[in-house]
């Protein structure tokens, strides 16, 4: 059997059918949107300026599809339609009667015209945000006035959520990182018999940068998304809205617990994956470069300073405020529908983790101007 | 208008304990414009759902073009779908697409007929729901409710379906756009000869629209009728319902209207 189109569709066979005998069009079958399928590339060969007259009285069935078809067929031609049932004549008079105007699709944008719009748009984004900031500072130094007022059931919920639950996630991850770096670098301290200063690499590296910036980019993917998320959701929902008129501030119910808790947890989550990354290069450095636990203990003692450590966790701060006050922005940007949902959430993440990095290198221009 | 276009026996749904249908019965004839009505909660939209085969019901059987729909396989249930047509609730259009792609999307799935001749039906069906042109370019996000249950109706129509299922069609319009939608409903019901079964408790839709009334309750069909043969009814929801402040006002309002056009 061959695949024709009804066939595949598992539509009634009855196709609707098109002549022309003499000077009269003869039209038959179902005018429906299964029957016509075959028909719209057949008529554009046909020549139609050479007939007087219709006959339609073998067309058994009609639908608005058929209808517009037959209109759209004969429109403008002039002949006279013999044979057309009452029904289906009533149809194409109403179909025909409907205005549907012109195609009025929004003309398309210029090149220029779109770079100007997306640069006003990154313009008027970036004063957003500014505004967002002040407008946080301002409740921060209100809730620092006045601590009774801070809200800490949702602090909490958000310490255990954004905090708490990374533990294992951030841990292993920067485990894994200390193992990397030790077994990149044994490598390449072996051949100058500088063994122990594996520990030089890994404490330093660790924990002056990949400390901080790992648990930042691993918060900013889990809990930053998250905060995108359900903010956008409830606003899509008018909880927001509902929320203003029962007279709870949401930037005292939502935005500043998120912020307060990243505070708390990021410096801290920043210290455990230091002791991870040190502990996993510890371990390889006693496989793979015969530094034993007790010689690196030591070692780690006296080349790495306090500052190194400080430097990081100080940095932690910074990039928890970062990630709290871009995933909140960009939540409370969304319009209206499921779509933007999704798309807020990816540009929070995606602007948490580059500005996180951008502040880490202007860190470093700092720190290396201040010699620390 | 004597043929069966959709039979309904024996239907039971429960939820757990809580039994939604219990041995429903009813029958829809072709061309008629068929409301299914009753308090909130009674089941009136899952019945909407096991016809168009979203929720399956326990037992019972539910025939429509004389086929059994109940334990259809996936491609028969498709060719079912096609020949029906579904205005959901809440408009249910897809949020990232515009309205004409909304109502292009049926044809584009299911015919093979070219993209101009798509968006011609598309527009056709747009114009038939009452939405202006302007709208066929603006997305759901940016449409008022009453112009949403519009494009979602437009939507629904977009196959020529033989049978149309209508959700609450008026829920949460302004009086002025319900009873635009009451003669959108008329106009559509003459100039394509469809049947209608909505679900409702929009009583100026029942009196002025619906040519029959499926009233539910307690799990069983109440009474099916007119209108009229419902209000006599001497059942205690079914007087509750249609006689209690807002009944009354709708009914006195469709006895007006009908000495006036006589």
């Amino acid at each position: 059997m061959d695949v024709c189109p009804s066939s595949r569709t598992g539509w009634n066979d009855m196709q609707a059918r098109i002549e022309i005998v003499g000077s009269e069009i003869h039209m038959a079958g179902e005018w429906t949107i299964s029957g016509v399928a075959d028909l719209e590339g057949k008529l554009a060969e046909l020549p139609l300026s050479g007939a007087t007259s219709v006959m339609a009285q073998d067309i058994e069935a009609m639908d608005t599809a058929g209808a517009w078809l037959f209109h759209r067929t004969l429109q403008g031609h002039g002949l006279g339609i013999a044979g057309l049932k009452p029904g289906h004549a009533a149809l194409v008079e109403m179909v025909a009667s409907l205005d549907l105007a012109e195609r009025t699709e929004p003309q398309s944008r210029g090149v220029l015209e779109k770079v100007g719009v997306a640069g006003w748009q990154l313009l008027s984004q970036l004063g957003d945000m500014l505004s967002f900031i002040g407008e946080v500072a301002i409740a921060l130094v209100h809730a620092a006035a006045n601590p009774g007022r801070i809200r800490w059931k949702p602090i909490w919920h958000n310490l255990q959520h954004a905090g708490f639950n990374a533990l294992p996630i951030a841990g292993l991850l920067s485990f894994l990182m200390g193992i990397v770096i030790a077994y990149q670098g044994a490598e390449q301290l072996a051949r100058y018999g500088a063994n122990i200063f594996v520990v030089n690499l890994i404490g330093l590296s660790m924990l002056r940068e990949l400390g901080p910036l790992l648990t930042a980019i691993i918060i900013a993917g889990r809990s930053g998304s998250a905060f995108t998320a359900q903010i956008s959701t409830m606003k899509v929902t008018e909880e927001i809205d509902a929320m203003s008129t029962i007279g709870i501030s949401p930037m005292e119910q939502l935005i500043l617990p998120k912020i307060i808790a990243l505070l708390i947890a990021l410096p801290l989550l920043t210290v455990y994956a230091d002791i991870m990354g040190v502990l996993g290069g510890m371990i390889m450095a006693s496989f793979d470069l015969s530094v034993s636990y007790t010689d690196f203990i030591d070692r780690f003692g006296s080349s790495i300073r306090l500052s190194a450590f400080l430097v990081g966790v100080g940095k932690a701060p910074v990039f928890a405020a970062i990630i709290a006050v871009v995933g909140c922005f960009q939540g409370f940007r969304v319009e209206g529908s499921a779509d933007s949902v999704g798309r807020q959430t990816t540009k929070s993440v995606v602007q948490s983790i580059f500005l996180v990095i951008v502040a880490d290198a202007i860190f470093s221009v700092i720190f290396s101007l201040v010699q620390l | 208008m004597n043929e069966a276009i959709l039979e309904i026996s024996d239907l039971c749904t429960s939820f757990g304990n809580a039994v939604i249908h219990d041995h429903i019965s009813l029958e829809i004839m072709r061309g008629e414009v068929f409301a299914i009505a009753g308090s909130s909660g009674c089941g009136k939209s899952t019945l909407l759902r096991e016809i168009i085969l979203l929720q399956k019901p326990i037992s019972g059987s539910i025939r429509v073009f004389g086929k059994e729909v109940l334990g259809l396989g996936d491609m028969e249930a498709l060719d079912f779908r096609k020949g029906c047509g579904m205005m959901f609730e809440r408009g249910a259009l897809f949020s990232s697409l515009n309205v004409l792609e909304n109502v292009s999307l049926p044809l584009q799935e299911h015919t093979l007929l070219s993209q101009d001749l798509i968006e011609e039906i598309a527009s056709i069906k747009i114009a038939l729901a009452g939405l202006p042109a302007s709208a066929k370019f603006k997305y759901p996000g940016e449409l008022s409710g009453g112009m949403r249950k519009r494009a979602a109706l437009a939507r629904a129509l977009a196959l020529d379906p033989e049978l149309l299922f209508l959700d609450e069609p008026t829920a949460g319009l302004d009086p002025l756009s319900a009873s635009g939608f009451d003669e959108l409903v008329l106009h559509l019901k003459r100039s394509l000869e469809l049947t209608m079964v909505i679900v409702t408790h929009d009583l100026d839709l029942l009196w002025h629209v619906a040519d029959r009334v499926a009233f539910l309750g307690d799990g069983h069909v109440l009474g099916v009728g007119t209108m009229m043969e419902l209000s006599e009814s001497n059942h205690p929801l079914i007087r509750e319902y249609f006689f209690g402040p807002r009944g009354r006002a709708a009914r006195e309002q469709a006895w007006k209207q009908k000495s006036i056009t006589r």
